[in-house]
């Protein structure tokens, strides 16, 4: 392994460091001073680890519905079908498709906005995803929330956050809510590479592990907060690192692997889960821009001509087909079918109503209250009365 | 006089200061490599280096104290917080730190500190994403909080903002950087705490600030156009300190004021200025001080809902009928493109 490579992640995975032997036995050297992708071999080499067809299969069909998804989002947004800001998943497919594998139904989610793919994984429907990318009625937040905000109690889908950060603390105060109960369940609250250098952060992690909380911190690192690269962001790029501080297990795999993804998040959240907050960093690839729009200009033709080879997707359809789990035609018949599946929900979504403007007020407060304002924009607060000539002459 | 739009005003701006003063410096998120969210600051990591256009770690809270830490030592950092909205994270170092140590101290350090942010709204970013919060620094005394709404008074805030010895809020709006103006190619700083009569009139005041002042004086043209009206429009500029002298004063030519803000109604910057008017010219005054605000919601992104909550011309014009109405005015087509 050069000084560039990242881990594969069957080293990474054979050890699920503890704070004590994080930094003694890193099982990188240099790994994320740079944004060298994970080595295709690497992941190769955790498949014969561990294949299960069946598993990768199913994987694969969550990760291209994904792509299919964002693919659509992307087009609709460049249509100006959709508004707001849309930051897409393209790239963390397999990440995605990992780690929400590890999660029981039962089990709660925090975001970010970088969340379509993971809305879609907790269960919810593609339809109803995507009707909240164009606003309406039937979308997951009613419309309410756009691609930043989406959020169902009912999956367990806690809410993405459009503030950086913003869901650390709410994350660890599920958690704590969850040890409160006596349940045996656990939150998971993802974030970027960016978000590890805001103060919440630190607040959150040492609360977590000092109260014993059942939550899995994962930093999704994709080597970019917008424009700004890891080393140029992270005094120690090595984020999982940064457990040590907190007395936090951690881990970090090559989240290019769905196997190798399900495999160290099941090990974090059965730390979780037994009263041991975890951290786990997984290093991914942002294939477009920060958003939509972004045309990423700060990368170079170099590293963008190399991000297709770090493509999870298509790795992903090469691999069954060598390994003989899939046919070629196979293959093509899942793209085809999940394809489908983004346009069926795109269709959806333009035939939903648009939210009615009476419903503006709707969800001032959970407790009705006095006096509460529910003035349109132009509107006077008082009429004007004359005051009556009795008192006027006075 | 140079034709230019407000983002080129500001980004000129902050060149031609740099030049001038080496203690001036910027620092923020995506300012360098990325060239500014909304590329305020394009060019200048490559003409400055990166000593002098520091790219910050996601940490509005380290960052913002660290330059009032460094004004502190007489440096003169210019921070960008991307949008208001994340100076929430900073609150505390800009209310706590920076508003209080001059006078905490007894005088003995100054906070020349300026903090440049955009406010914005009505491009469905939701509700954490569309606030205009800058009524928070305004409520606080040590601060000063400046708010352009032209090219022209983009560059001259923002001279004075970075050679005053105080710490600045700077707003600036996203609907505001690609309108253009004349530019005066020479240096005149605006002086922070004046307001400016952006077009007189004899009917009724107007009175704005950034976005809102833009509008108020368009809305102004346009009824002397269709209606023969005769609005004077007052841009704040400065929201404190609050040029309340020019407020009353053209109230007491006018009789009548409508405010426009682009935050929420209750505790906003219009009750301020209802209060001021109240206060100075309540003997001149024809019909009750009107305000048109954004409605008090968290802000939806379906375009439906958002459009619904936020105040547009429309508003304004009804606003301006009504309150001539109260007065008794006679208008030549009252009604006629509001009901
Ligand atoms: C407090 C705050 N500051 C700044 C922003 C603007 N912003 C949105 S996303 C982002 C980059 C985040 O990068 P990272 O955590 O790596 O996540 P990624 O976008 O790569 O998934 C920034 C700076 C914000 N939303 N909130
Ligand atoms: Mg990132």
């Amino acid at each position: 392994m050069t000084d560039n490579a990242l881990p594969t992640a069957k080293t990474t995975t054979a050890k699920t460091t503890t704070a004590k032997t994080t930094t003694a036995k890193s099982t990188t050297k240099k790994a994320a001073t740079k944004r060298t992708p994970v080595k295709k071999a690497a992941t190769a080499k955790v498949a014969t680890a561990k294949v299960d067809g069946a598993q990768l299969v199913k994987f694969y069909r969550d990760m291209v519905l994904i792509r299919r998804f964002e693919e659509r989002a992307a087009r609709a947004y460049t249509e100006a079908l959709i508004g707001g800001y849309c930051h897409l998943n393209l790239g963390e497919e397999a990440a995605v498709v990992g780690l929400m594998g590890a999660l029981r139904d039962t089990d709660y989610l925090f975001t970010n906005y970088r969340e379509h793919g993971y809305a879609i994984m907790r269960g919810i429907d593609p339809n109803r995803t995507m009707a909240e990318l164009y606003g309406r009625v039937d979308g997951v937040s009613k419309g309410w929330g756009g691609s930043m905000h989406m959020f169902d109690m009912s999956h367990r889908l806690l809410g993405g956050y459009g503030i950086v950060g913003g869901q650390l603390p709410l994350a660890t105060g599920a958690a704590l809510a969850i040890q409160y109960r006596g349940l045996d369940e656990v939150v998971m609250c993802t974030m970027g590479d960016g978000t590890a250098n805001i103060g919440a952060f630190h607040e959150s992690l040492n609360i977590a592990a000092l109260w014993g909380l059942p939550v899995v911190f994962v930093v999704i690192n994709n080597g970019l907060g917008m424009g700004t690269t890891v080393a140029k962001a992270s005094a120690e790029p090595e984020i999982y690192k940064r457990a040590s501080a907190y007395a936090m297990a951690a881990e970090r795999v090559d989240g290019l692997d769905p196997l190798a993804v399900l495999d160290a998040a099941q090990r974090a959240v059965a730390s979780a889960r037994a009263g041991k907050p975890f951290l786990l960093e997984v290093l991914s690839e942002r294939l477009r821009g920060h958003s939509v729009v972004d045309p990423a200009k700060y990368r170079s033709a170099e590293e963008v001509a190399h991000l297709a080879q770090f493509d999870p997707v298509p790795n992903l359809a090469a691999r069954l087909v060598k390994e003989r789990i899939l046919t070629a035609a196979e293959v093509h018949k899942i793209d085809e079918e999940q394809a489908a599946r983004a346009d069926a929900a795109d269709a959806f979504a333009q035939a939903s109503a648009q939210p009615d403007v009476s419903t503006l007020f709707d969800y001032n407060y959970a407790t009705p209250v006095a006096n509460d304002s529910r003035r349109l924009p132009g509107e006077a607060l008082f009429a004007t009365v004359a005051r009556p000539t009795a008192e006027v002459t006075r | 006089m140079t034709m230019k739009t407000y983002r080129q005003a500001l980004h000129d701006t902050l060149r031609a200061e740099m030049l001038r003063d080496e203690n001036v410096f910027l620092m923020g998120e995506e300012i360098g490599v990325f060239e500014g969210s909304y590329k305020i600051t394009a060019g200048l990591l490559a003409e400055f280096g990166e000593k002098r256009v520091k790219d910050t770690p996601i940490a509005e809270e380290g960052f913002t104290g660290a330059a009032i830490g460094a004004a502190m030592l007489g440096l003169r950092p210019v921070v960008e917080i991307m949008t208001i909205n994340f100076s929430l994270l900073a609150l505390d170092q800009i209310v706590n730190h920076a508003a209080k140590i001059y006078g905490m101290f007894g005088g003995q350090a100054k906070v020349p500190l300026v903090i440049r942010t955009p406010g914005g709204g009505g491009q469905q970013l939701g509700a954490t994403h569309s606030q205009n919060i800058e009524l928070y620094y305004a409520f606080v005394p040590g601060m000063k909080v400046v708010a352009p709404s032209t090219p022209a008074d983009a560059k001259a805030l923002l001279l004075a903002a970075i050679r005053d010895d105080d710490p600045v809020l700077f707003l600036e709006n996203l609907a505001l950087y690609n309108t253009k103006g004349e530019v005066p190619d020479e240096d005149r700083p605006a002086e922070i705490g004046r307001a400016k009569i952006a077009r007189e009139g004899h009917d009724l005041t107007l009175i704005g600030y950034s976005r809102m002042a833009y509008i108020a004086k368009n809305v102004a043209e346009t009824l002397a156009e269709s209606e023969g009206l005769d609005i004077e429009v007052i841009d704040l500029m400065s929201l404190r300190p609050l040029d309340r002298e020019t407020i009353i004063n053209s109230v007491k030519k006018t009789h009548a004021a409508v405010v426009l803000e682009d935050d929420w109604l209750t505790y906003g910057i219009g009750a301020e200025i209802a209060a001021t008017i109240s206060d100075g010219a309540f003997d001149y005054l024809d019909a009750p001080v009107r305000r048109v605000a954004m409605a008090e919601v968290p802000m939806p992104y379906s375009k439906v809902l958002e459009s619904a909550a936020m105040p547009t011309n429309d508003d304004v014009v009804s606003a301006i009928f009504q309150t001539l109405e109260a007065v008794g005015r006679r208008l030549k087509k009252v009604g006629q493109s509001h009901d």
